[in-house]
């Protein structure tokens, strides 16, 4: 029997027959039947944010934190663009989220409406797939393909696109059960010849490494289980890049830290000078490679993935399996089980050795201070106080974010959100907002820079209407400090608009906002200040004074390999090549 | 405080340009891609091309099956073997792509486009015209007494070939359909 039904009452029924209980929107004239109805039921929450870039990365804080895709709703035009941002972070960071956005009525689209935009024209290289209905009638059918296409096979973003006539008209729903899927079907599992000859791979390396990526991350906990009894199992060395944390415990014994152009000097020397490294779900991104023609010159690379489109895209690998994560770990535990479990031991423990060497050269110390607070303190005494709490934390984009994945250490997925493919600025607290939605009684940290803060800071008004107890926990040097250290580096120390100027009083803001703020400048005040945040049942912004000219260490500068790594205090000469100053 | 002691007027060479300068050679590839014909579809295809940087030497697109509302699009790009694998994934991804077929290395396979031209002349060179035109088994599809029209279907390499004889014999304007391609045998 079909359903007869309007179409702005058959999203909200698409919605619920998908189980979405959040929605993160903005209400506006293209858009005012489907809120119509969401007035009338009570089984979605919608979170009224307070600009549609919010709604985008509370999604993705909602989708990362969760596993399930995070959903929005938005107006046309003003709405729609709004969401673009958004759109690119989660297309780029592959964060399934489903974006509804309302359309101009279909016979004045083309006319140049009022808050006509070509919506599917400018998110097509923004999304995974977009969809403009025009039909009622296929509109349930269409929903139902968005949340297929955002969650199997590599996810991302999927937007539709819906007339304001189209909501109005009546039209048959079809169920999730009819709708059609069938096409779009990604390969899940791995070729088992393939799978097998890397068995044979990993029983004879003698300088292994796991390099692995917010792939595990993506397809589900058992992958990350899988991951976990591998890593044992074998006893290899793992790093991950920025979007992997978590996948592997950081409290683990095998764990080398994150790699990459901020990461550990033993994860990356791991990476450039290892015999076999088995990159697991990441993308060889420019972040991780430095220097592609110096890119761990004397490995066989396997490449386990579910998108072929990233399988020598950068990086030329040996052994190519494309499939998801979880499937192909499974299938290569079990073979690699039934051949005898073996590895070359004596090749191990010398590699161990040597990474117990780099270990020792402690890439992370810094100097630190009893006048002036170092952000690393800062973040380290953040970590002290929260690790063993059910905690979530975001960031924002800059030296902080850096050091908080050098820094803070995660046991579990999904309890790390940054932007790392785009590095949106803007991203951490809007993100945040959507991870307490969908955690109201865990602990949620924001660990800010200033300047990255108020480019959304508008959601603190969300937080305090929905009384989500965000913490945000600003580093504020009143510097745009990542853009500082490279001016610093390579521009000569010309310190062009890198600066915060007129920076407001957070306190107050704090204040104004509803919530409550602090401000910390003594190092011997941190402990108590960080105390207060947690404590305070509430949102919270902490405005922590730390050191203006602090740079990020470790650092492969652009253009160089691995084993260029620059270390704190130890300084070379020329250490950046001319040529690495155009890249970005 | 310059910590690392760079010295200061960094040049502005790219360490891009450090890969390797012997890069592979730039190969020509047709391929067939079957879509789903539904609206945008070939926005996103060649959208995928202009925003990865990718060439498109011959485009063309029809429905070819009505029923199944399945479209045949056939690219004629260049890249170096690596970059050709890469066009081929990134259109596998695009959601409404059921297949690609890269027929330049899937066995052989024939390629044809059409062309009109228009050829303006008088006295000898309108008869060599006629005359070259039978050669190449290209017929006139209009004629006037100072001008001719011909349809010519061939490789692109023939059509290039008539082209550039009609060209001292009054060559007017020509309109290319693009490549349509096959692959060879029963499969
Ligand atoms: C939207 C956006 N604009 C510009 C940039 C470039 N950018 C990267 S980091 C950075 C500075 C960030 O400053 P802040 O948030 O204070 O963090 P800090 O580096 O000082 O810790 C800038 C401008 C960006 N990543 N995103
Ligand atoms: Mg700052």
């Amino acid at each position: 029997m079909t359903r007869q039904m309007t179409g702005a009452k058959m999203v909200v029924q698409a919605l619920k027959d998908q189980g979405v209980d959040t929605v993160f929107g903005y209400p506006g004239g293209a858009v005012l039947p489907i809120y119509d109805e969401i007035f009338q039921q009570n089984d979605i929450r919608h979170v009224l944010v307070r600009h549609e870039q919010g709604a985008v990365h509370a999604a993705e804080g909602y989708a990362r934190s969760t596993g399930k895709p995070g959903v929005v709703l938005v107006t046309s035009g003003p709405g729609a663009t709004n969401a673009v941002t958004g759109l690119t972070d989660a297309l780029l960071d592959s964060i399934p989220i489903v974006v509804l956005t309302g359309q101009v009525p279909t016979f004045m689209i083309g006319t140049d409406g009022f808050q006509e935009a070509d919506t599917v024209g400018i998110t097509r290289p923004c999304t995974k797939h977009n969809w403009l209905v025009k039909d009622t009638n296929k509109l349930a059918d269409t929903i139902h393909q968005a949340f297929h296409v955002a969650t199997t096979g590599r996810p991302g973003p999927t937007l539709i696109d819906i007339p304001k006539d189209v909501q109005f008209a009546q039209g048959d729903y079809t169920t999730p059960q009819k709708a059609r899927t069938e096409h779009y079907a990604p390969t899940v599992k791995g070729d088992i010849d393939a799978i097998t000859q890397l068995a044979d791979m990993i029983e004879k390396a003698e300088r292994p490494v796991f390099y692995t990526g917010g792939g595990v991350i993506n397809s589900g906990t058992a992958a990350s289980q899988l991951l976990r009894e591998m890593v044992e199992a074998t006893n290899f060395p793992i790093t991950s890049t920025l979007m992997g944390l978590g996948a592997y415990p950081a409290s683990g014994k095998n764990w080398l830290g994150m790699l990459g152009m901020h990461g550990l000097y033993e994860a990356n020397m791991a990476m450039h000078d290892c015999d076999l490294m088995i990159n697991i779900g990441a993308r060889f991104d420019d972040r991780i490679t430095g220097r592609i023609d110096a890119f761990s010159p004397g490995s066989k690379k396997a490449h386990i993935d579910i998108d072929p489109s990233s399988i020598n895209k950068v990086i030329h690998v040996d052994l190519p399996i494309v499939g998801d994560v979880g499937h192909v770990l499974e299938d290569l535990l079990r073979i690699w089980k039934s051949r005898g479990r073996k590895t070359n031991t004596e090749g191990l423990k010398n590699w161990w050795k040597q990474i117990e060497a780099w270990r020792e050269v402690k890439c992370l110390t810094y100097k630190n201070s009893t006048q002036t607070i170092k952000p690393q303190y800062a973040v380290e005494r953040l970590e002290a106080m929260t690790r063993s709490m059910d905690r979530y934390v975001t960031t924002e984009v800059g030296q902080h974010q850096m050091w908080a994945a050098q820094f803070m250490g995660f046991d579990e997925p999904g309890r790390w959100m940054t932007s790392g493919g785009l590095g949106t600025m803007g991203y951490g607290l809007p993100a945040s907002v959507g991870v307490q939605m969908a955690h109201p009684d865990s602990l949620v940290v924001n660990v800010a820079g200033e300047a990255s803060w108020l480019m959304n800071m508008q959601e603190m008004g969300t937080a305090v209407q929905f009384r989500l107890p965000i913490k945000q926990f600003i580093l504020n040097n009143e510097r745009l400090g990542m853009v500082r250290q490279w001016q610093e580096l390579l521009h000569g120390e010309r310190y062009s608009h890198s600066w915060s100027e007129a920076l407001p009083d957070f306190v107050k803001l704090a204040e104004a906002f509803g919530c409550k703020g602090r401000v910390v400048k003594d190092p011997a005040d941190l402990d108590d200040a960080i105390r207060e945040m947690i404590e305070y049942d509430g949102p919270f912004i902490l405005d922590v004074l730390v050191e203006k000219h602090e740079n990020c260490f470790p650092m492969i500068p652009s253009g160089e390999p691995h084993n260029k790594m620059l270390l704190g205090e130890a300084t070379t000469d020329d250490a950046i090549g001319a040529s690495g100053a155009v890249l970005v | 405080m310059n910590a690392l002691k760079i010295k200061k007027g960094s040049s502005r060479k790219s360490a891009y340009d450090l890969r390797d300068p012997n890069a592979d050679i730039v190969e020509t590839h047709t391929l067939a891609v079957i879509v789903d014909n539904e609206p945008g579809v070939l926005a996103r295809v060649i959208g995928l091309f202009s925003g990865r940087g990718y060439n498109i030497d011959s485009l063309t697109v029809a429905e070819v099956d009505h029923t199944g509302h399945q479209s045949r699009i056939t690219i004629v790009t260049g890249g170096t073997p690596a970059v050709i694998e890469q066009i081929k994934a990134q259109l596998g991804r695009i959601v409404p792509v059921h297949r690609v077929h890269d027929l330049t290395v899937e066995g052989q396979s024939v390629e044809r486009e059409l062309a009109l031209m228009k050829v303006a002349g008088a006295g000898e060179k309108r008869v060599e015209a006629l005359r070259l035109a039978d050669i190449f088994r290209a017929n006139a599809v209009d004629s006037t007494l100072e001008s001719f029209v011909f349809e010519i279907t061939g490789t692109p390499e023939k059509i290039d070939a008539f082209a550039d004889l009609m060209r001292p014999l009054g060559l007017v304007e020509i309109a290319r359909t693009g490549v349509a391609a096959l692959s060879r045998g029963a499969t």
